[in-house]
This record gives structure tokens, C-alpha cells and sequence, in this order.
């Protein structure tokens, strides 16, 4: 009888997968791809890439976030009245929070980083801005004070839809922190 | 069985609020002075929250009743006050002894001081609609009174030396601690207040200090306690340099890392409970392996504890880190607590080998 609590514990994790698997729900991943086209993931998640027009998104590294091989090592120097950079890519940015790397939001069990979060964290994520809703502060351009504004429903469809992307296998590196 | 059990407890616990809900609001009526302020908006200045009887003379109201967990929160060694005030007639429900419910209209107040500087008192408030309210009082520099700080807190609150500052959190911040396992109350609880007091608790100085378990019993402030284990819990571990350790990490993770809320998928529990056995805690983290290595985190650091090898174990790099991608806890803290570091350096470095693989 003293082990219950214990036994909640090992279901609360399998509950999570369990609802991340019926996100098959054909309406809700729907809406999820058409809210992650409309508010613009794509533009930071998905490395631009040169073509006959101009950048480009790389559809075929769709939501892999900053390529590994691409190594960036320091912050951008530049001068008054700039305070940032944003590499060709626009997958990696420097500012005063040092280089923030966009992450792999597709669904790689191995360097995707939905494969951490449960749809609480994820809702909790995009209301706190903090790493799994209670950890380190997203860095910037990370714009989760706007799309914390979304309705419940609307960041679970994100959510459900961001969990069948096909997986594309992309360490993103770790953040650079700034020079002291 | 045993799944039940877990279930009709959170039945019983809804079913208590909301009856604790009706009940409060007619206290709150018949006190009439508890929550005069509109739902969700704290009073602007602390001297209107009912925290001192004589404002200008800084009294305390003697309603409100001092406390101090045995186990306290590392905040860059802020010293620190604590009150709560039961709106009169109102009762504890303590039959979850890992998380219990106050009647509506509590208060909780803590005060933070640095070099005897008052900096700001933190204000919690159960609310007619059953929420916590969160907020936090900035000190004037001459220390008459606190207003009100922003929403989104104060960065530069006190400069703690070298560059750092000592911040207030906004309330989403509070929640993020607060709202982080089953109870909102972190510091208030059976083994925070437990009688047998560990006195080697870090920075527990002020532990013996204030109410416990038995003065809520003896006037009747609280119900449910026949069904604790025990009216003076102390954590059961393996020796004292264990139980302090543990102890700490109660007090100052086990609010995010537990079994009972949204973390719970990363497997490590850090979070005393009385209905856990013996163990369990250690089990989460000694010889196992990390989930997701952080930023800055050594190569090698591959279990949460190595036992014998505090160097690289992971738990150990992120309670000694302020490297913010890296640092545990991730937020309230600027400083590390170099008394934690050297306590849990040694509790591993002792730890057998053997253990835990
Ligand atoms: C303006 C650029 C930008 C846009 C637009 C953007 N992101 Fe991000 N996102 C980032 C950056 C940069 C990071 C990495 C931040 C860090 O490492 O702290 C990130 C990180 C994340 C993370 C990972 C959090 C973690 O735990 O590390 C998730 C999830 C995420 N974004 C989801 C989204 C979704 C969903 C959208 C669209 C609704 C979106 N992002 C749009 C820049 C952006
Ligand atoms: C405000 C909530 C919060 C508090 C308090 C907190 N943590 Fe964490 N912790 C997190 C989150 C979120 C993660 C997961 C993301 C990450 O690894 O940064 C985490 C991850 C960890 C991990 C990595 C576990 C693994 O296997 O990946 C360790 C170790 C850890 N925390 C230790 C601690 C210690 C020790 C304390 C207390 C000194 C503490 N934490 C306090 C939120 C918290
Ligand atoms: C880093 C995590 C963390 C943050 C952020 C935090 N708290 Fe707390 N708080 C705690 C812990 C742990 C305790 C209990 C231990 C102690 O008091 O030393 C506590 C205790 C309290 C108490 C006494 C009642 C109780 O729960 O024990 C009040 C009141 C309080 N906090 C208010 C706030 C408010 C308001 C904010 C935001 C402005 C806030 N806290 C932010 C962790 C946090």
C-alpha cells in the first residue's frame, strides 16, 4: 500500500507517450501543420538555403533546426547601433544572450527535443519560456511570448502536429554563452 | 487496490475543496477584512495585506503565526521570515500528509533580508475562486514599506557583489516553483514542520524557530493527521550526512523533481515524501543514468550520481553550475551555495561503489 505513489509515478510517463501516439488525430495534426505554416516555425527551424530566387527554406531539412555540420564557435562581433547577427541559415543567432542554435523540432527519437517534453510541458514551455516549462529560459529570437497566447487547444494541435513530422537525425549544438 | 486508493484520495481532495471553498467564503464574509482586494490583484502596498498590526512601527500582527521549514531554500543566502495567518475558524486538511489543503483566504508571507537590508516579502493568498495568488513587495531603501513589484519582477533587486543581483521573480516564476508537484505551499508541511528538527539541516538555523506539527494539532488548526505515519517525521536514511543531503535536496529541488506533476517523465524524484518508502530517492538518482546531458555538462558525467566520484556526477556539475543553461535550481539563485556543494561532495564521495549498480 505505501508503493502507490510510486506506481502513479511510472504511469504518469507512460500516460504521455500514450497520448503523443493518438495524436494520429487526422483534425488536430491538421490544424497543427496549418498554425506551424501560418505563424512562421518554418522561418527559424527550417535552414534557408540559396536558390534561383533568393533564400530559400530547405523543405527537405524541414524543422531540423540549425545544421550540426554548420560549426559556429563565437559570438558575431558588431558594432553600435547592432546588437545581433543572424547566420545565412537564419538557424543560428548571436546577441547579447550569446549564439542561441534553433532547435530539432522533428520527431527523431535520438536529437529531436520533442522527445523530452510530455503536451504539458510543452503548453507549459510556450507560457513560461522556460526549457520544458520549469527549466533554464528559452533564449532568443524564440518568440514564445506570442504564441503563449494561443489557446490550449491550439498549442496541443502544434504540438500533435510537430510529433509526426518525419524525424530528420540533427544534433543542434548546445548555446554559446556570452563573452564575460 | 492500490491504484484506488491513490484515486478516491484525489476525489475526496476535490470534493474537500470545494466544500472548503463554501465555507471559506462565508468566513471571509464574516471577517470581512481578508481579501477587500478585487480577485487577482494583490494589494499595492504590503501594510495592506495584514501583515503588520501597527504598519509604521513594523508589528507584526500577532495573528500571524512565525514558522520556519527545517529544510530552507538556498536564495544567495538571503536570511529570511516566514508568517501564515488561517482566516479565523479555518482548518488545515492534513489527511494527504504529502500535501495538504488550507482553507481559503491563508495567507503566507516571507520576508527576504540581506545584510539586514529588508528587500522584499513575498505574498501568497488562497482565493475565494480557490487559486493562489502570487506577489511579491519591493522594500523602499529607508524600509518604511514595500509596494507592489512589477509583474515580471526586478532583475537588480540587491547587488550581492561581483556583478550579481540578488532578483525579485515575476509571478510566472513563482509558479513555475510553486505550481511544480501536488501542493502549492512548499515550506509548510508535515516534515518541513516536523518537531523532531534535523539539526544538521543547512542554513537550518532558524529551524527550531516558530510553530511545528504539534502546536497546529494542539489548537486544533489542522484534521487528518491521525493518518500520518508519524506526528515527528524525520527522513529515514542510512546517516546523518544522508538524511542532510536529502533533506536539502527536498528543499530546494524536490519541488520540480517529484513523482506527482508535470516532471515526472524524467524519472528523478527528489521529493521526501511520507507515503514513499525508505530509499526511493536515492534509487532516482545514485548509479543512474543521466537522461539529457546540459550544456556545459563534462562528457564523462554520464550517471546522475557516480558513487565515489562526486567529480563526475551530473546531480553534483549543476548544483555547483550558475552557467544559467546548466545551473540547478534553474532560477532564484545567482550564487552557488558552496556549503551544499562541499556536503554532497562528501555524502558521494562515500558512497560504496558497489551501491546502486
Ligand atoms: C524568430 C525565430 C524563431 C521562430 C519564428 C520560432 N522559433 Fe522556436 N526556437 C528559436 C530558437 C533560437 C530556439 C532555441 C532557444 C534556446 O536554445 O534557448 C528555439 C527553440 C524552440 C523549442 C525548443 C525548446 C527547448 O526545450 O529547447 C521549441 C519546442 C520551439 N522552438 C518551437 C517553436 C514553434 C512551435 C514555433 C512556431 C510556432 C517556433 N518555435 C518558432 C527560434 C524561433
Ligand atoms: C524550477 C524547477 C526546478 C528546480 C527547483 C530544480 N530543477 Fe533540476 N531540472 C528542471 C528541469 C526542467 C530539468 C530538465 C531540463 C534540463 O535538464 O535542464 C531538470 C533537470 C535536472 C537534472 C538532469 C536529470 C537528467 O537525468 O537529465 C538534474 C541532475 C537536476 N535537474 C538536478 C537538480 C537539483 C540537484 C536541484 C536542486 C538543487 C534541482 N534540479 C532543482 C527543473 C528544476
Ligand atoms: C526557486 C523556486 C522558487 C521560486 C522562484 C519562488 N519560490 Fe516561494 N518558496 C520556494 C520554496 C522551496 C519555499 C519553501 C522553503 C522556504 O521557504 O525556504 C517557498 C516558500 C514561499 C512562501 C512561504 C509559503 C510556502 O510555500 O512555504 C511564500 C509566501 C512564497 N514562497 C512566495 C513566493 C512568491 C510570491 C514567489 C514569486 C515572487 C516565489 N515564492 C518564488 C520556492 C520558490
Amino acid at each position: 500500500m505505501k508503493h502507490y505513489v510510486f506506481g502513479l509515478a511510472l504511469l504518469l510517463p507512460l500516460v504521455g507517450t500514450v497520448a503523443a501516439q493518438e495524436a494520429a488525430n487526422p483534425d488536430l495534426v491538421k490544424r497543427g501543420e496549418y498554425l506551424v505554416n501560418a505563424m512562421g516555425c518554418h522561418d527559424c527551424h527550417t535552414p534557408l538555403k540559396m536558390g534561383p530566387n533568393g533564400p530559400e527554406p530547405d523543405m527537405s531539412r524541414g524543422l531540423s533546426g540549425h545544421p550540426q555540420e554548420i560549426k559556429i564557435t563565437a559570438p558575431a562581433v558588431v558594432s553600435d547601433p547592432w546588437i545581433g547577427a543572424s547566420s545565412a541559415t537564419n538557424t543560428a543567432h548571436s546577441g547579447p544572450w550569446g549564439v542561441s542554435f534553433t532547435a530539432n523540432l522533428t520527431s527523431d527519437p535520438e536529437t529531436g527535443v520533442l522527445r523530452d517534453y510530455t503536451e504539458a510541458q510543452f503548453l507549459q514551455m510556450m507560457r513560461t519560456g522556460r526549457k520544458q516549462g520549469q527549466g533554464r529560459a528559452i533564449l532568443p529570437p524564440m518568440p514564445w511570448p506570442p504564441f503563449g497566447k494561443l489557446n490550449d487547444d491550439d498549442l496541443k494541435a502544434i504540438f500533435a502536429y510537430l510529433k509526426q513530422v518525419p524525424p530528420i537525425k540533427n544534433k543542434v549544438p548546445d548555446p554559446i554563452p556570452p563573452k564575460q | 487496490m492500490v491504484r484506488r486508493e491513490s484515486g478516491s484520495s484525489t476525489f475526496s481532495r476535490a470534493g474537500m475543496l470545494a466544500a472548503a471553498a463554501l465555507l471559506a467564503c462565508a468566513i471571509i464574509f464574516a471577517e470581512g477584512q481578508a481579501s477587500s482586494h478585487a480577485l487577482d490583484t494583490p494589494p499595492r502596498l504590503l501594510s495592506e495585506t495584514g501583515l503588520y498590526a501597527d504598519a509604521g512601527a513594523l508589528v507584526v500582527d500577532p495573528r500571524n503565526l512565525p514558522f520556519s521549514p527545517q529544510y530552507p531554500l538556498w536564495s544567495d543566502s538571503a536570511a529570511k521570515s516566514r508568517w501564515i495567518r488561517l482566516p479565523s475558524g479555518g482548518v488545515i486538511d492534513g489527511s494527504d500528509a504529502d500535501a495538504w489543503t488550507f482553507p481559503i483566504g491563508t495567507r503566507f508571507w516571507k520576508e527576504f533580508s540581506f545584510e539586514g537590508h529588508r528587500v522584499e516579502t513575498r505574498y501568497m493568498e488562497l482565493q475565494a475562486n480557490g487559486k493562489w495568488l502570487y506577489a511579491s513587495y519591493e522594500w523602499s531603501p529607508d524600509g518604511r514599506d514595500a509596494t507592489l513589484a512589477p509583474d515580471r519582477g526586478r532583475r537588480d533587486a540587491f547587488a550581492l557583489g561581483h556583478g550579481r543581483f540578488h532578483g525579485i521573480p515575476g509571478t510566472a516564476d513563482c509558479k513555475v516553483c510553486h505550481q511544480g508537484g501536488p501542493a502549492e505551499v512548499l515550506g509548510f508541511s508535515t516534515l518541513q514542520l516536523s518537531p523532531a528538527v534535523d539539526a544538521a539541516a543547512l542554513h537550518g538555523a532558524s529551524g527550531a524557530a516558530g510553530i511545528k506539527l504539534d502546536y497546529l494539532i494542539a489548537n486544533g488548526l489542522i484534521k487528518g493527521y491521525e493518518r500520518w505515519p508519524s506526528l515527528a517525521p524525520v527522513i529515514e536514511a542510512r546517516s546523518k550526512a544522508e538524511r542532510l543531503v536529502l533533506g536539502y535536496l527536498h528543499g530546494n529541488c524536490g519541488q520540480c523533481h517529484n513523482s506527482r506533476a508535470s516532471l515526472a517523465n524524467l524519472g528523478m524524484f527528489l521529493r521526501e515524501e511520507l507515503l514513499l518508502l525508505p530509499g526511493s530517492v536515492v534509487e532516482t538518482i545514485v548509479g543512474k543514468p543521466v537522461k539529457k546531458s546540459a550544456p556545459g555538462q563534462s562528457a564523462d558525467a554520464t550517471y546522475r550520481i557516480d558513487p565515489g566520484h562526486p567529480e563526475r556526477s551530473a546531480l553534483l556539475q549543476r548544483l555547483s553550475s550558475r552557467y544559467p543553461a546548466l545551473q540547478m535550481p534553474p532560477l532564484g539563485t545567482v550564487l552557488v551555495d558552496d556549503e551544499a556543494v562541499a556536503v554532497v561532495t562528501k555524502w558521494i564521495a562515500e558512497l560504496k561503489v558497489k551501491e546502486g549498480q
